[in-house]
């Protein structure tokens, strides 16, 4: 091969390369073109503040109505209660394989953890709704509707323990070695290294894994589908039946609304709402998850 | 310094206690991922293990009787729709982060698109599913067919793949690429021969554990409309590599077609318990499909590690 011919395929295969990666970007302006051009034949319908804060979600009764609070309270509702589960269950796990577990307990515990993050969405909202209700959420409170919201954000919560703990184990493990033996040196015990020294230090590290967290919760479609039911409801009552924004979107595809309806038409919307949201908080844990990287690395 | 004590009390015994009180709670906490773990293989191998024959992997779906129904349809559309994705994805995947690792400076554009990566891997799947049903199915016209759904699931799982290659790709020493580049290979010749081989390993786990995801994944196709029982290529000779051809398009682009998760879906959701045990024993296959899976890629995690310190 000549040197130019040489030179020539090099360049070639550096720009297809660098197309590859280009592609991402393609991809995000698509879903933001998708989700902005598709909704705007909804908000011809459905003026953008009733939308946003209507408390009444029915598009399928009549008179039709599109009060999007209802749906965004069910998804924080279970995305909330599944953090205030899973955030001290990911972090004391963390700590401990961090700080405490002999390297035998690790090995067996991070493969673990992995398999429970591989575990469909969908096996998750059959575990709900054939077990967390029934043995777990009815023997203790006997009110609990079938479909319900806490046992979605128990589900969520274990779907999103692995993400916490395993981000967490990494952030505490970033903290320098100097300065975990700079507290054993003025006789701190182990606890109080751990609690007062390193978590304090790898905040940051925690702060973004609970984000993410946060934002696979709010996305999360299918658990919630089967197990916190499609009744959007404008309540806080988690042993009651709500629909999250994922959970709509769920039943209008599954249904058969025509596609060039209204309540076909708002599952873009919903999306873009969704889309949003997901989209600021993770922008907020790489963020944060950056300034640790600066600080430690 | 007669003060002194006075000021400071070590409370040493205490502290300790204190501290060893922690040590188990943290144990017992881990232990709950462990625990739930076992409950739900326990749960789903108790409830589904009436209907685990082979029965159930011939049989077509059904929504009369439980005991004829199969996931013959739902198992020939997830791995078409997986062999769609990763024929796609791992290609595109490993050459972006071929691009990032090896060739990339650090300039604003290129920061930006890692920075995107990143957001597209927490992008919730049915918002994929809503991009592959606007751009696939109604803008290139490929209809509610596997290929719609297998190149939405690509789409999905790239970000996967890249972030899991390049991972493989930094962990190649850089004296590698010295002794490459010193003997007057070019860049690609140095990353074709050299490093990418030196990666393999580690490119084939992120590859396997990204498929896995999207064999699981349900949301997104159920977007894109995934629901009507549609034989692939029915009455189509299979036994000519010619018939497999035309199989494979019809079955390719095909309006309507199903999944193992929705499958599961679909049946969990039926109020008659007996499909709920049908779906359990659908749930047997899909996990044990996975597991098989994350056990290649922690295989080939250990024999590459091993490889490294002999």
């Amino acid at each position: 091969m000549t040197r130019t011919s040489l030179r020539l395929r090099e360049g070639a295969i550096k720009l297809l390369l660098q197309g590859c990666a280009l592609l991402s970007i393609v991809v995000t302006l698509g879903i933001v073109w998708v989700l902005f051009t598709q909704s705007i034949p909804f908000f011809r319908h459905v003026a953008a503040t009733e939308f946003l804060f209507g408390t009444r979600w029915a598009p399928l009764l009549t008179p039709q109505s599109f009060g999007i609070l209802p749906l965004l309270c069910g998804t924080t509702l279970i995305a909330g209660g599944a953090l205030l589960l899973a955030i001290p269950i990911g972090v004391a796990t963390a700590v401990y394989l961090s700080e405490y577990a002999p390297p035998a307990v690790r090995q067996v515990a991070k493969p673990v953890l992995e398999v429970l993050a591989g575990v469909p969405t969908v096996v998750f909202g059959y575990f709900a709704l054939l077990f967390v209700t029934p043995y777990v959420l009815r023997p203790l409170f006997p009110s609990t509707e079938i479909f319900n919201a806490a046992s979605a954000a128990i589900v969520v919560a274990i779907m999103v323990i692995p993400t916490i703990s395993s981000l967490c184990d990494d952030a505490l493990r970033a903290v320098p070695r100097s300065l975990r033996e700079a507290g054993f040196a003025l006789a701190a015990t182990r606890l109080e290294v751990s609690t007062r020294v390193v978590l304090p230090a790898a905040m940051s590290g925690v702060v973004a894994s609970v984000l993410l967290a946060f934002a696979r919760a709010i996305g999360e479609t299918m658990a919630v589908s089967i197990a916190a039911g499609a009744s959007p409801t404008l309540t806080l009552n988690p042993l009651r039946s709500v629909q999250t924004m994922t959970a709509y979107i769920v039943q209008v595809a599954k249904g058969d609304a025509p596609a060039d309806s209204v309540e076909y038409d708002s599952i873009f919307a919903v999306g873009l709402v969704l889309f949003l949201m997901t989209f600021l908080i993770n922008v907020a844990a790489q963020r944060v998850l950056a300034r640790f990287r600066e600080a430690y690395e | 310094m007669s003060a002194a004590p006075a000021l400071f009390q070590p409370r040493l015994a205490q502290r300790r206690l204190l501290g060893a009180c922690f040590h188990g709670l943290c144990l017992l906490i881990t232990l709950v991922g462990v625990f739930v773990l076992f409950l739900l293989l326990a749960l789903v191998f108790r409830i589904g293990w009436k209907y685990l024959t082979w029965a159930l992997l011939t049989n077509e779906p059904s929504f009369l009787n439980p005991a004829e129904g199969g996931i013959r349809i739902a198992l020939i559309g997830s791995v078409l729709l997986v062999l769609v994705a990763a024929v796609v994805a791992v290609p595109v995947g490993v050459g972006a982060a071929v691009y990032l690792e090896e060739y990339a400076r650090k300039t604003r554009l290129n920061q930006l698109i890692q920075l995107n990566i990143a957001n597209l891997a927490g992008v919730p799947s049915i918002v994929y599913g809503m991009l592959g049903l606007a751009i696939f199915v109604r803008w290139l016209r490929f209809d509610r067919s596997v290929l719609s759904g297998g190149l939405t699931l690509a789409i999905l799982i790239v970000p996967v793949v890249i972030i899991a290659s390049r991972e493989a790709l930094a962990a190649v020493p850089n004296s590698i690429r010295h002794a490459a580049l010193a003997l007057g290979a070019t860049r690609w010749q140095m990353i074709r021969h050299h490093v990418l081989p030196a990666a393999l390993p580690g490119i084939l786990t992120g590859v396997i554990l990204s498929v896995s995801r999207a064999i699981g994944e349900a949301a997104p196709l159920i977007v894109i409309g995934a629901a009507a029982f549609i034989m692939p290529g029915g009455g189509v000779d299979t036994a000519s590599l010619f018939g497999w051809a035309r199989w494979l398009r019809e079955a390719l682009l095909a309006a309507g077609f199903t999944a193992l998760p929705i499958q599961i879906f679909d049946w969990s959701m039926e109020t008659d318990p007996e499909f709920q045990d049908l779906a359990g024993s659908a749930i047997i296959v899909l996990l044990g499909t996975l597991l098989s899976m994350n056990a290649l890629a922690v295989g080939i995690r250990a024999w590459q590690q091993g490889g490294k310190t002999r």
